[in-house]
């Protein structure tokens, strides 16, 4: 194949993860108070569709990032992760607040302790909620990443897990 | 005008363990033979008219008075007891028996606005009470909580399974030897 024409594919490649990073399609799965700053984000003001993102899919299938907002219990973790697993490759996970990351305060019977151990994380965004402004930080490194993947053709690795305090 | 308390201990002098109506709440400790009995006397005398069970849970008093009190309460600024510079002229009259656990009913009247506390000592060795579910029916979710969490059985419940945790969850959670840092796994690695 002459060079040009490789040259020319790896371009498109490239403006392909352009388009993709810019049409991300959302399911929000949304369980606890972080919700609120979610919708904040959402709304008007901060308005995520200026990131292309300003479409949630209320179905799994048709979804490219799956937000996980809010606590999760152990009586969720298996509904969660069907979720994940009916969503069509290639998909992203955003665990959205501190819980989600962690489990936050919670350190109890009920709480998952990070979604990390039940799903692969592309994105943590700390916060108790996170305000809006740490939301579209995240959705831009997620865009960052999503672009890099076409780029070099790999995923990029997930993020490290944020540290824990310890009390 | 008699006190509801006084209106079913008269009524059932031999379920009723003793009463108090401490800052202002009627509570009457019941035998657990004589709840169903005394239940439906709250719920079906006109006088008192309890068409309402506002509440139904458990507490589990092993663990009573056997250590300090929690250090979020001691520093918050709430008094966790009374001190001797504000003498309290009505004590708290303590746990309502030596029993390990007690069964906790919250009745309301929509009609004659008034409410009433049912207390039912229950034991370690065999915790089961009788099932209020054929007079309020919204007491089947609350004792599928209590049984859930504090392992209290209920005689006579239509349905008595988990309601928060999930099925192969091993033990009762708010029973105070429930150790507070075991982890069960579901899914995924241990955490």
């Amino acid at each position: 194949m002459p060079e040009h024409a490789s040259f020319l594919t790896s371009r498109l490649n490239e403006a392909l993860g352009w388009a993709r990073k810019y049409s991300i399609f959302q399911y929000p799965f949304v369980t606890a108070c972080c919700g609120m700053e979610y919708m904040a984000t959402a709304c008007s003001h901060y308005d995520v569709d200026r990131f292309g993102a300003g479409f949630p899919r209320f179905s799994p299938r048709q979804a490219d990032v799956l937000f996980v907002v809010g606590t999760i219990s152990h009586k969720m973790a298996p509904v969660l992760k069907r979720i994940h697993d009916q969503m069509a490759e290639p998909k992203w996970v955003v665990a959205f607040g501190v819980c989600t990351c962690t489990g936050g305060f919670y350190d109890n019977y009920a709480t998952v302790m990070g979604i990390d151990t039940i799903l692969p994380v592309d994105v943590y965004i700390p916060g108790c909620p996170p305000r809006p402004e740490m939301v579209l930080d995240g959705l831009m490194k997620l865009q960052d990443k999503i672009h890099e993947e076409h780029r070099t053709g790999e995923r990029p690795a997930p993020e490290e897990r944020p540290e824990t305090l310890d009390a | 005008m008699t006190t509801l308390i006084e209106r079913v201990a008269s009524r059932f002098p031999d379920a009723v363990a003793s009463s108090h109506a401490w800052r202002g709440d009627e509570t009457v400790v019941l035998r657990r033979e004589g709840l169903i009995e005394a239940a439906r006397f709250v719920k079906e005398d006109p006088d008192l008219a309890m068409n309402f069970l506002m509440d139904l849970s458990a507490v589990d008093y092993s663990a009573f008075g056997k250590g300090p009190a929690p250090a979020f309460f001691s520093s918050s600024g709430v008094a966790v007891r009374p001190t001797p510079n504000i003498p309290d002229e009505d004590p708290w009259p303590g746990p309502p028996s030596s029993e390990r656990f007690a069964v906790v009913y919250h009745f309301f009247s929509t009609t004659h606005k008034h409410r009433l506390r049912f207390v039912v000592p229950v034991g370690e060795d065999e915790p089961e009470v009788d099932s209020l579910v054929t007079l309020w029916p919204g007491a089947n979710w609350l004792e599928r909580e209590v049984w859930d969490l504090f392992g209290i059985r209920f005689k006579g419940h239509p349905d008595l399974r988990r309601i928060l945790m999930y099925e192969e969850f091993e033990g009762h959670p708010l029973r105070k030897d429930y150790p507070v840092n075991k982890r069960q796994p579901l899914i995924g690695p241990v955490n």
